[in-house]
């Protein structure tokens, strides 16, 4: 494969890295996207704009978040020197808020009066839900109706904050459906509303707006790095729903001498079907506005996702990551159920950091992989989010498994 | 040689304005409740006054539906409907109807996995005169090429969202008829203002002379009629879906005729229309 002189550069002006990505969606929606699309360029270059998100970022979130050095980690795995980059610590417990603060203040300049946004774990509900009580906007979430079930304690955080939750049954009622219901609403209001989408997906502008929201993770992260240890680091990994916070620390590094591994949810194990890697095991096809690799039929139907993480049970990708794999620039490996669930424990009593069940993925894929790596050999994970959220997850899961 | 593709539909459009008529155009979805009665519907569409037959082709997720087409998608679904087995469905239409132009109705994902080029040509060779392709927008230009190269329509929709400085890019490559959707929203739920429609139709006139059919929101007759006064053709689907859904019971299971009940509906259409 020939190396290419940037990764950096997509994607191109119709919003395309590669075959993927671009803008698949109802004419009705055609002109808003349009909007954003010009809007968010504005955006981007404007002074005062960035200003104000610096502000909101640093006294608000509470940015930059530390890059930790998980020593005792270290020590049990016994190879590569492992850091956190501790974006479970910022305002609502997740990177969501990140992309969320962004978005909010470009809805805030086009003028709309309304948000909507889909949730899947229930983090970029519960960060949308907080950026809109800050700016007194009304915000309706779309939430699969099982999602709110094993979710239930970010549902009530988001009604606390003042939000409207609509619980979605069509489908497996999961972060796919709620996606396509919010997509419903935008179609319906689309005068007055924005769609506050929360990962790397979606039609152009999206993808690479909500990347260059979350680059912030990265940025610092390699800032940090800098400081702490002189270098780079050697390697990167994350876990990947939709692949928001993945991209967000992958970017600033992707022209650099780094290794990036993406870590996919295999559910139960790809081999069973009830799997959400959909870069392991599917094939690119088109939804929610996008080109990108999905879990998908013969016939181009879709397949529902699984994974005992809401937050990656989504049966597509991001369109970058599609692309970022095609090239051979990302690797994308698989982690199940059981493994995650063993390095959240691992993780949680080593470390005294809960992680939420979607960066324990990231975990376990260290714990496979870091004992065989030199002691010298730098590595940065992101811990994504914290694990208060999972509690009945965890509990169920381990009630069920202790009975079998 | 008999007509195929944009002929039929030219044809058909010519014929209503020579009888000074606004048109009927009916969707349902292929393979609901299942393939065989919904050949038996399309059998008899053209005769209960149907003048283009859509033919909706199930999608997993229809992100422009409402609930009555999503749960007459996942029905299809559930009976194994695939685009082979539509085509097949049109072959056998094309047996004993030559005239009446088919229209294949979906999103994008299931075709591209078939493989474009491929499902035009299979398609044309079935007897399908075009597609309209919900999810794919003309910036999305893919489709249009082989469409051509195989003489068939590509159908664009038009929305009140689409502003004057967009009607151009969008009309420029359409074939056949434009597609107006007469509401912000999915298919079958907002009842659609007149008034807007005028407005719409109107601005939409100054830069086309392709016929306008309107959809989205019309259910009854009245609604039918007045809206004549307006577009060459109307839309009717997510009330024949419901017509379906009625005849069957909650496990899906069919209880009743569902075959008369969409006839029926689409015959008192069709008297709205001509009244």
């Amino acid at each position: 494969m020939n190396k290419l002189n940037t990764y950096k550069e997509g994607p191109d002006e119709s919003g395309h890295f590669g075959i993927f990505g671009g803008r698949y969606v109802a004419e009705t929606l055609m002109p808003v996207i349009l909007e954003v699309d010009k809007a968010y360029g504005d955006a981007k270059l404007n002074e005062g704009f960035n200003i104000e998100l610096d502000k909101y970022l640093k006294h608000y979130v509470g940015r930059p978040s530390p890059l930790y050095f998980a020593e005792r980690l270290t020590k049990k795995l016994g190879g590569a020197k492992i850091y956190f980059k501790r974006e479970d610590l910022n305002h609502t417990g997740a990177h969501k808020v990140n992309n969320c603060m962004g978005q909010i203040l470009l809805a805030r300049h086009m003028g709309k009066k309304r948000i909507i946004a889909e949730t899947g774990a229930g983090m970029h509900g519960v960060a949308t839900a907080t950026v809109c009580a800050l700016f007194d906007l009304p915000c309706t979430i779309y939430m699969g109706a099982t999602d709110i079930k094993r979710q239930s304690a970010n549902v009530t955080r988001m009604r606390m904050l003042g939000a409207e939750i609509v619980p979605v049954t069509s489908g497996t009622g999961t972060l796919k459906d709620a996606m396509n219901d919010a997509l419903r609403d935008w179609v319906a209001n689309v005068g007055n509303t924005y769609y506050l989408i929360g990962t790397v997906a979606g039609p152009h502008p999206y993808p690479s707006m909500v990347r260059d929201f979350q680059a912030i993770i990265g940025k610092e992260a390699k800032r940090q790095i800098l400081e702490l240890e002189g270098r780079l680091p050697d390697s990167l990994v994350a876990c990947i729903g939709g692949g928001s916070n993945a991209m967000g620390l992958f970017y600033p590094f992707l022209d650099d001498p780094v290794k990036i591994t993406a870590v996919e949810a295999s559910g139960k194990g790809v081999e069973t079907g009830k799997h959400a890697a959909s870069i392991t095991a599917g094939r690119p096809g088109v939804l929610h506005g996008n080109r990108t690799f999905l879990l998908q039929d013969d016939d181009g139907q879709i397949i529902d996702a699984h994974s005992i993480s809401a937050g990656l049970d989504y049966p597509g990708i991001g369109p970058e990551h599609s692309w970022l794999h095609d090239v051979g620039r990302v690797e994308y490996v698989a982690i199940n159920d059981d493994e995650a669930v063993n390095a959240f424990h691992e993780c949680s009593r080593l470390e005294g950091i809960i992680p939420a069940l979607e960066p324990a993925h990231a975990v376990a894929h260290i714990i496979k992989v870091a004992g065989k790596l030199p002691k010298d050999h730098l590595m940065i994970l992101n811990m994504c989010g914290r694990g208060d959220k999972d509690m009945d997850t965890v509990s169920a899961y381990l009630a069920y498994t202790n009975n079998e | 040689m008999s007509d195929k593709g944009t002929e039929r539909i030219k044809n058909c459009f010519m014929n209503l304005k020579r009888a000074e008529k606004t048109g009927l155009i009916t969707f349902v979805t292929a393979g609901d409740p299942t393939l065989e009665i919904s050949a038996d519907i399309l059998s008899q569409l053209p005769q209960a006054g149907a003048d283009i037959i859509e033919i909706g082709m199930p999608f997993s997720d229809p992100m422009a539906d409402g609930p009555a087409i999503q749960a007459s998608s996942l029905r299809a679904l559930k009976n194994g409907t695939n685009c082979s087995k539509i085509l097949k469905m049109v072959e056998k239409f094309r047996e004993q109807d030559d005239v009446t132009p088919i229209i294949l109705m979906g999103y994008f994902n299931p075709i591209y996995i078939y493989g474009v080029e491929k499902f035009v040509v299979d398609a044309s060779m079935s007897g399908v005169d075009g597609f309209i392709i919900v999810d794919l927008p003309p910036e999305e230009t893919e489709v249009r090429i082989p469409v051509e190269d195989a003489g068939l329509s590509l159908i664009y929709l038009t929305s009140p969202t689409t502003h004057n400085q967009r009607v151009p890019d969008v009309v420029k490559n359409a074939s056949g008829f434009i597609y107006h959707v007469s509401v912000l929203g999915i298919t079958g739920t907002t009842v659609p203002s007149n008034k807007n429609i005028e407005k719409d139709l109107n601005r939409i006139r100054s830069y086309t002379d392709l016929p306008i059919a309107v959809g989205f929101g019309i259910k009854t007759p009245e609604q039918a009629r007045e809206i004549s006064a307006y577009a060459d053709a109307v839309v009717v689907g997510s009330a024949f879906v419901n017509k379906i859904s009625e005849c069957l019971d909650i496990d899906g299971k069919i209880i009743d005729d569902c075959v008369v009940s969409v006839v029926d509906l689409v015959k008192d259409i069709k008297r709205g229309l001509n009244n």
